[in-house]
């Protein structure tokens, strides 16, 4: 019997580690362990062995059990590895397809993210942002900006106006709120204005529609300097670090005096030549770039509030506008101002 | 205003070339346009020269063979001029000159004969447009001077803008004078100082007469009549400097007026005094629509506003902008009776307006001018007219005049300056600077007490008019400090909605949306192309009174015209597939804006966010997918964005002309009206030239005023477990989900805190009608762990509910 125990476990043992198939490895432990086999049923018989064979018989059979019980389990371990093994190969795919597309991806408008970047620079200064109408009363468009009637400063700005209202007008800047604003609220006043303002004008370089922002700030003893420092931080934080800027002397009717504000060329920085020894062409040549308009609150705009707490024998201040889509062309090169109301989708979509 | 630098060198030399010059004036506040020269580059190679012998060229009538001595001996020329001939000096360009256009001059044979130069005419110096023949030089200039002796050659032109306050820089002396306060150069006596003598016979109003009805559309007007006027062209220095300046030379007395008004800024006119009758001239309004043809050739009708000159026959010129063809100067004149006027400014802007008709007089009127200067014009034009025109003045000037305005004083005190400058100017520069800019000025008790002249009367009305004055002359750009304001206690920021505004543009531009930014104009007719009816409100724009053309002539009331046009272009561009929203204003006549300030806006003017998806929102793939954006998947997207937000909209069935009627959606917010979705109406697509399209417009206002984030609460739900389950629901196909979920949610009670459609099933095993629906639900109580029997309780009060419209559980 011992003989045939030890037959039985050389031979599926071999026939174990000759296995190339978890399937072929389950018949065998069905074959040699299962409830049918040889080894199953001399281990079932054992009782009726004599009682002396009982032992050395039994002892055999469970140690030929385990130890091909052992086998199978580590033939089963290395089939299982090679076999998925040959399976992952056979699941490999293209790698080069594209990849799932998720959502689309969308993309703010250059306008509002610049107006965003103007109205962000200024709240850092400690700047509120205020919105008016944009379908305005002549009053203050004109009139409460120091542009009496019939006054020739009221040509600068061609102006659209409504249809049987005659003192109605699309807002040719933004500066209405700078009187709405000190109407709603006493001195001190810091407060930025963006949005669309519209004059009667259509070309490259003028847009009938566009985007300003305004700036205000009323307080005690300020002065023209600190419109000097407030711009040259905001045009830092738009053109760079390096940046310098000049003021101008300049004509506004609501400003007196009043600057136009230029900014040193930040593609030449401020040489007007560039490192190819070309002249700049984005400044060209001049090193400096016209970017805003400002001044010191002419007194007669803060006549138009003096009940609201504005006597501008006790306080002073300053104003500036700021085209957005000028600061835009000039950071992202755009060549023409109407290529931002085209909404051109391969245009939309190269600005995030 | 185009500054000649000769002319302005007349009267102040700044000792400096023209482009530095520039530099210094546009940082003292004077904005050079452009910095010109007018002929050619280089006077070299430019001589006077004399005709000598003048010869038919044998081989061609129209060419003289003509022998020129320049000075350096006797040359051959070719002339194509008809009027050149023997004896004549006159101005040659030798080989080897720079021409205006740059090329140089070279010898040549014309048709056999040699040419060694060319004899000129005025356009080919660029001094006038006179190419009908050669200019005739004085013959008492010897041959071989140079050009540039006689005539301004390569004359540098400031192109100034001036700013419309300034009006003394619409005159070459004033800007002489802005020129000495700047650089201190000296400043040339005033070219008015001197009057003509009056050698005329008898008196001016023995010749003429005005009359003036307006006195407050004409607060001054001065003639002065002249006799023995010989017309002719006039001497080429002048005519060199008019076309330097941008005018073209026509005769001598309507080039002196020309030129002194370019001088000067005040404008003036000649007449023919002989075609006035009885030399009477009257200045009245127009009646209602009365008619004159002008010197332009164009018959002009006017409104009663306008002033007009006008004589026995009626009116002979609109005052200030232009005169009349019937007592134009012409050759035959001999008498001239020349005006020097002050208009209102008001009156002849506006004027000039209507009649769209603007001339270097309107422009200059415009902007008011002072009584004053009309003498000073009369002054320099008479000396001119009897140098050049050999006239007589007769002596006397008629002058009627209204109160001429005293000259203004103002007081500069001694701190303000640096007070609102932040800047210190010493008092003695002040000083110096208002001087040299024609202020009279003194020192009283440590102010200054100054007195503005004329030509600054409207301008300088204020001390801090002087302050500006000082600043800019004293040098903003070089001495003015850098500082921040003090801001005191203000912090900056955005308001909750601006913050929330930005918020829902965020999220959008996340769900795959490109941001556009459309015109806020629109054509009236785009309502109609919507299909929205006469009668609707969004059918009756804000329309422009003026506007650049019909296409933009009313203001939007909707987001979804603009955003068609949008997607129409891109489309037809070759786009695929478009998502895009705008986050925008509409206006409406309907209501008032609410915006800060004393006056409430004309119109009102709502926030709104639209959005509008062609074609798939999720991009078609190698793996599928790429099916059109429809109603649901814009709904996805409200929702995603009402999540953004914190708010929950409520979405039901609607009708928009515009929207297919089956799938419109109006979205509510808190029970409060937000705006609409839906799939664009196949007709309206049609008319964009769309296949198809979904689109959303939704009120900012009350999507933000309901907006909870950043104001949420802490809610527990890790102390008490949620039991979450699973509901079938078979309804009648009719009823919308959003009743089923609401029954559901009414059944659940509080302890339901969630129960949200996944699935939708019709099929026949339903029966015909039905439609099953499957909730997820979830069910928590704050306060404890629920017990099976509790929530099979909700259960059995869910399935009551739903029994209630027609429903039953799918078990």
């Amino acid at each position: 019997m011992l003989e045939r125990i030890e037959e039985i476990r050389a031979e599926a043992a071999a026939a174990i580690e000759g296995a190339g198939s978890s399937a072929e490895l389950e018949e065998l432990r069905v074959r040699y362990l299962g409830r049918k086999a040889e080894l199953t049923s001399i281990l079932r018989g054992i009782a009726e062995l004599p009682q002396e064979e009982r032992g050395q018989v039994g002892g055999g059979a469970n140690r030929a059990r385990k130890e091909l019980e052992a086998l199978l389990e580590a033939s089963a371990g290395r089939l299982d590895a090679s076999e998925l093994e040959a399976k992952l190969v056979s699941d490999r795919i293209d790698v080069t397809l594209p990849g799932a597309p998720s959502r689309r991806v969308g993309h703010s408008h250059l306008i509002s993210r610049t107006t965003r970047l103007l109205e962000d620079t200024m709240i850092g200064l400690g700047y509120h942002v205020a919105e008016g109408p944009e379908i305005e009363h002549d009053y203050y468009n004109f009139t409460a900006l120091n542009h009496p009637p019939g006054h020739p400063a009221r040509m600068l700005q061609d102006t659209f106006y409504v249809q049987s209202h005659p003192d109605v007008l699309l807002r040719t800047h933004t500066s209405p709120m700078q009187v709405r604003s000190m109407e709603t609220q006493p001195p001190p006043i810091f407060v930025v204005v963006p949005g669309k303002v519209y004059r009667r004008d259509s070309d490259a370089t003028h847009s009938p529609m566009f985007h300003q922002m305004e700036g205000l700030a009323i307080a005690e003893g300020i002065t023209l300097a600190d419109p000097q420092g407030t711009l040259l931080a905001m045009c830092r934080a738009i053109f760079g670090p390096d940046r310098e800027v000049r003021l101008r002397p300049h004509f506004f009717p609501f400003t007196e005096p009043s600057v136009e504000v230029d900014v040193s060329c930040f593609q030449c920085g401020g040489t007007g030549e560039l490192a190819s020894g070309e002249r700049c062409n984005l400044c060209k040549g001049q090193g400096w770039i016209e970017i805003l308009g400002a001044g010191m609150v002419d007194p007669n705009v803060l006549g138009f509030v003096e009940q609201h707490g504005y006597d501008a024998e006790r306080v002073q201040g300053f104003a500036f506008g700021i085209g957005v889509e000028r600061v835009a062309m000039l950071r992202h090169g755009v060549p023409d101002l109407r290529r931002f109301f085209d909404n051109d989708v391969r245009m939309l979509e190269q600005f995030g | 205003m185009k500054v000649p630098y000769s002319w302005l060198r007349e009267y102040c030399d700044p000792g400096m070339d023209p482009a530095q010059l520039a530099d210094r004036l546009v940082m003292t506040g004077t904005e050079v346009e452009r910095l010109d020269r007018i002929g050619p580059p280089s006077a070299e190679g430019f001589v006077v020269g004399k005709v000598v012998k003048c010869e038919k060229h044998p081989k061609a009538d129209r060419l003289s063979a003509c022998m020129v001595d320049t000075g350096d001996g006797e040359r051959p020329i070719v002339c194509g001029a008809p009027n050149v001939a023997t004896g004549q000096t006159v101005a040659v360009a030798l080989p080897g000159a720079r021409m205006p256009n740059g090329e140089k001059l070279r010898k040549a044979k014309l048709r056999g004969i040699p040419s060694e130069g060319m004899i000129l005419a005025a356009d080919e110096l660029e001094i006038g447009d006179d190419h009908e023949g050669i200019m005739e030089l004085d013959p008492e200039l010897a041959a071989g001077t140079p050009l540039s002796e006689v005539l301004p050659l390569g004359e540098p032109v400031l192109e100034i803008e001036v700013t419309p306050n300034r009006t003394d820089c619409f005159g070459v002396h004033g800007v002489a004078r802005e020129v000495h306060a700047i650089t201190g150069a000296a400043l040339a006596a005033d070219p008015w100082a001197e009057d003509a003598p009056a050698e005329g016979e008898g008196e001016a109003s023995d010749y003429a007469s005005v009359t003036v009805d307006v006195p407050e559309l004409c607060p001054r007007f001065t003639a002065r009549v002249f006799t023995d006027v010989q017309i002719g062209p006039s001497p080429l220095w002048l005519q060199a400097r008019l076309a330097a300046a941008g005018q073209r030379p026509i005769n001598n007395v309507v080039d002196i007026t020309n030129y002194v008004m370019l001088l000067t800024a005040q404008p003036l006119h000649a007449f023919d005094l002989d075609k006035v009758p009885d030399g009477a001239l009257f200045v009245r309004t127009a009646e209602e629509g009365e008619k004159m043809t002008t010197l332009d050739d164009v018959e002009r009708t006017f409104d009663a506003e306008t002033v007009l000159v006008c004589d026995k026959d009626g009116p002979s010129g609109i005052a200030g902008i232009m005169g009349g063809q019937r007592s134009e100067v012409s050759e035959g004149t001999t008498r001239v009776l020349l005006e020097v006027a002050c208009w209102n400014g008001t009156n002849i802007l506006s004027s000039s307006r209507k009649l769209g008709l603007r001339s270097e007089a309107s422009s200059r009127f415009e902007k008011q001018l002072h009584p004053e200067l009309c003498m000073r014009a009369q002054r320099i034009a008479s000396r001119l007219l009897i140098e050049l025109c050999g006239a007589k003045m007769v002596p006397g000037t008629i002058d009627v005049a209204a109160e001429i305005p005293q000259p203004r004083r103002l007081l500069l005190r001694a701190e303000r300056a640096e007070g609102l400058l932040g800047m210190r100017i010493s008092q003695e520069d002040q000083k110096t600077y208002l001087e040299r800019l024609g202020f009279e000025v003194q020192s009283t008790g440590g102010d200054l007490e100054v007195v503005v002249p004329p030509d600054r009367h409207y301008d300088v009305t204020r001390e801090v008019d002087l302050i500006e004055e000082v600043a800019r002359v004293h040098g903003i750009d070089e001495h003015l400090p850098t500082t921040l304001p003090a801001v005191g206690g203000a912090v900056g920021g955005l308001s909750r909605e601006q913050r929330l505004r930005r918020r829902a543009e965020d999220a959008l531009r996340d769900l795959g949306f490109d941001q556009a930014v459309g015109w806020s104009f629109t054509d009236p007719g785009e309502a109609e192309r919507l299909r929205i009816p006469a009668e609707d409100p969004r059918a009756q724009p804000v329309l422009l009174a003026n506007p650049l053309s019909e296409d933009q002539s009313a203001m939007r009331t909707t987001l979804l015209g603009s955003l068609l046009d949008i997607a129409a272009r891109n489309v037809s561009r070759g786009a695929g597939s478009l998502a895009l929203f705008e986050s925008t204003r509409v206006y409406l006549t309907e209501g008032t804006g609410e915006f800060a300030g004393d006056r409430p806006a004309p119109f009102a003017e709502p926030h709104r966010f639209a959005g509008i998806a062609v074609g798939p929102l999720s991009p078609r793939s190698w793996r599928g997918g790429g099916e059109a954006a429809d109603f649901f998947a814009l709904k996805g997207v409200l929702e995603a964005l009402a999540q953004q937000l914190g708010i929950e909209l409520g979405f039901a069935p609607t009708e928009e002309p515009f929207l297919h009627p089956g799938r419109a959606a109006a979205v509510s917010v808190a029970g409060v009206p937000a705006g609409w979705l839906g799939e664009v109406h196949p007709l309206v697509c049609r008319t964009w030239d769309l296949e198809a399209a979904v689109a959303f417009e939704l009120d900012a206002a009350p999507l933000l005023a309901a907006a909870t984030v950043g104001d949420e609460r802490y809610e527990d739900v890790t102390t008490f477990p949620a039991v979450y389950q699973d509901l079938a629901v078979v309804v009648p196909a009719g009823r919308p989900a959003a009743e089923v979920r609401a029954a559901v949610m009414a059944g659940g009670g509080d302890l339901l805190r969630a129960a949200e459609v996944f699935d939708l099933y019709e099929g026949e095993q339903l029966g015909e009608d039905r439609k099953s629906l499957a909730l997820n639900l979830e069910f928590r109580a704050d306060d404890r762990t629920l017990t099976d029997e509790e929530v099979a309780e909700r259960r059995e009060a869910i399935k009551a509910k739903l029994g209630e419209i027609g429903g039953a559980l799918r078990e």
